[in-house]
């Protein structure tokens, strides 16, 4: 602390990313909580403002409707609860297949760990979309999954994936596994290792020691690595866009489709809104644990 | 140190495929005559004549251009906003307004991005409306959005780099008599070079990736490669597409393999200089 209560510039320091994140994250979302109860018009912006004058005096006008629509109109609430389903499924997915990897990673000698590390971060550098859009070709009915089938004589016919949950499980987990594997292996790399020797030496078997030792270490892990896989995931955009269904859209589509094809702004802001409020109590829980994270490595 | 059992060998492995399969493939494909994608055209393949067709591309080229510019300035801001960020939550113990700082530097991470996008475009027309500013959208409403979320990746890694040295460097220098100023500039930021090196790293490729962001703040006729690229695989797939692919594979994975390789260099020679120095105080 001593370099901060002497440095001149420190307010400087502080102050500019805050005023910069106040201005472009905080700010924007108070413009959206606003438009959501202000009324469609066919304007330009499309939109009522905020405050009518009364008299001479400003006078907020609160609209309930857009969001008293989304409740009546049985197209989001499906959207919201199909969203909430596909990220929770595929966090669970990406915990299932995450995990094993990595607690190999984290046990691994060097320099394996940082060669398992490095392979399962590449990845992450390229193209979100481009992997989303690599597995279109693996997916399709005549893609190369349903061909090496076909080959094998696991099959007769093409099996329909590609616009199936299936898909949209796929796509999620194949992205955001390295959202889960990272937060893991930073918390099973610090484990004590003579605590499942001790663990051992009073009779544990592997599979019990893991049980009653090495799994309740790692639940903070595995906290923020599901909120780091279930948050994004219900307002993903993309591999829905892709893989997915067209029947049942999610509600990062509906958000999306309601802003560009629709022009309806306030409704749009009104989905955002809700979402939100779904979410607000998952992140303040990441905010936290990765405050908390952070902290720990001091 | 326990090993990890068979079973979590086999997740690896799998893992590992699960990762890999899609890339590979895309990368077998781009070298297809065929243009039924998936279909092997044994005959006249390998061929590379659809990264021949992306030099004469110039929807592809225009767009690849204007994606670099806008992710060599945003990253480039935002590892400085980031790490005056991260340095602030690293180093400066508790402040008014520092639980607002963490909320605004983690928040963004996990935030879908089709909120944060629509709220951005709200900002802008609004603040169009109110001061005649960003005329338009475009280059600067989509540089300024990126920057927003590449500064918090930034903080964080900056962050967690501090986190991993305690202050008695800092304290030792002042002690010694350096000024604060002076102590961070010769102390504190040298520590954390390795941290804007990836953190700027990181900020490109984020930049250079984001759609949906930045499909909002877009305006008509700004079109960035990853638009592009959506707007043609939305058809289906298209054997350019997997030229493309290939290539920023390449480049990245190369960048990666070769930035990973510096860094263990650089961590050596660090370790190398703290033995001798310790060495010579014997």
């Amino acid at each position: 602390m001593a370099l901060a209560k002497h440095m001149r510039g420190r307010r400087v320091v502080i102050s500019i990313p805050m005023i910069w994140m106040g201005l472009l994250f905080l700010l924007p979302f108070l413009i959206v909580l606003k438009l959501s109860f202000s009324e469609e018009r066919l304007a330009i912006p499309p939109y009522a403002p905020f405050l009518e004058w009364v008299g001479g005096l400003p006078h907020p006008v609160l609209h309930w409707n857009n969001y008293a629509f989304l409740f009546t109109d049985p197209l989001y609430v499906s959207s919201y609860l199909y969203s909430l389903k596909v990220a929770a499924v595929s966090t669970l997915w990406c915990l299932v297949l995450g995990f094993p990897m990595a607690l190999t990673i984290a046990r691994a000698r060097q320099p394996w760990r940082n060669v398992l590390l490095m392979m399962v971060v590449l990845p992450f550098w390229t193209s979100f979309l481009l992997r989303v859009y690599a597995w279109i070709g693996l997916l399709k009915h005549n893609g190369v999954i349903n061909n090496v089938l076909i080959w094998l004589g696991v099959i007769h016919q093409p099996i329909t994936m590609l616009q199936t949950d299936f898909a949209v499980y796929v796509g999620i987990v194949y992205s955001y596994l390295p959202y889960m594997i990272l937060p893991l292996y930073a918390n099973l790399e610090k484990h004590d290792p003579q605590l499942l020797e001790a663990a051992a030496d009073l009779g544990a078997r592997p599979f019990k020691a893991f049980l009653r030792v090495t799994l309740p270490q790692s639940i903070p892990g595995i906290i923020a690595g599901s909120l780091l896989v279930f948050i994004p995931a219900v307002g993903e955009y993309v591999v829905p866009s892709l893989l997915g269904r067209s029947d049942q859209l999610m509600i990062g589509r509906v958000l999306s489709d309601e802003f560009f094809e629709n022009r309806d702004w306030p409704v749009a802001s009104a989905v955002a809104i809700l979402m939100l409020v779904l979410l607000v109590a998952p992140i303040m829980l990441f905010n936290h644990f990765s405050e908390r994270e952070i902290e720990a490595h001091k | 140190m326990k090993r990890a059992g068979a079973f979590s060998w086999v997740m690896m492995v799998l893992g590992l495929l699960f990762l890999y399969a899609p890339i590979i493939s895309m990368m077998v494909f781009s070298l297809n005559n065929s243009r039924l994608v998936t279909v092997w055209d044994a005959a006249h393949s390998p061929t590379f004549k659809w990264y021949g067709a992306l030099l004469d591309n110039d929807e592809i080229l225009g767009a690849a251009w204007l994606s670099i510019r806008i992710a060599v300035v945003s990253s480039t801001c935002a590892v400085v906003l980031g790490t005056l960020a991260g340095v602030a939550l690293a180093r400066f113990g508790p402040f008014r307004g520092r639980t607002f700082l963490v909320g605004m530097t983690t928040a963004p991470l996990v935030m879908p991005e089709v909120i944060t996008g629509l709220a951005l475009l709200l900002l802008f027309i609004t603040l169009q409306q109110a001061i005649g500013w960003p005329h338009g959208a475009g280059f600067i409403t989509i540089t300024l959005a990126h920057i927003t979320f590449c500064t918090t990746y930034v903080a964080v890694v900056v962050q967690s780099r501090l986190a991993g040295f305690d202050e008695s460097l800092e304290e030792a220098a002042m002690d010694l008599g350096a000024r604060p100023t002076t102590v961070f500039f010769r102390v504190t930021l040298p520590l954390v070079v390795p941290a804007l090196v990836s953190g700027w790293l990181l900020s490109f490729t984020l930049s250079w990736d984001d759609l949906v962001i930045t499909q909002f703040v877009a305006g008509p006729g700004s079109s960035t490669l990853p638009m592009v690229i959506f707007s043609k695989v939305r058809l289906g797939v298209s054997p350019d597409v997997n030229a493309l692919a290939t290539l920023m594979v390449l480049l990245v994975a190369s960048g990666i393999v070769v930035s990973a390789i510096w860094m263990n260099w650089q961590n050596r020679r660090r370790e190398r200089d703290a033995q001798l120095a310790a060495a010579s105080n014997l």
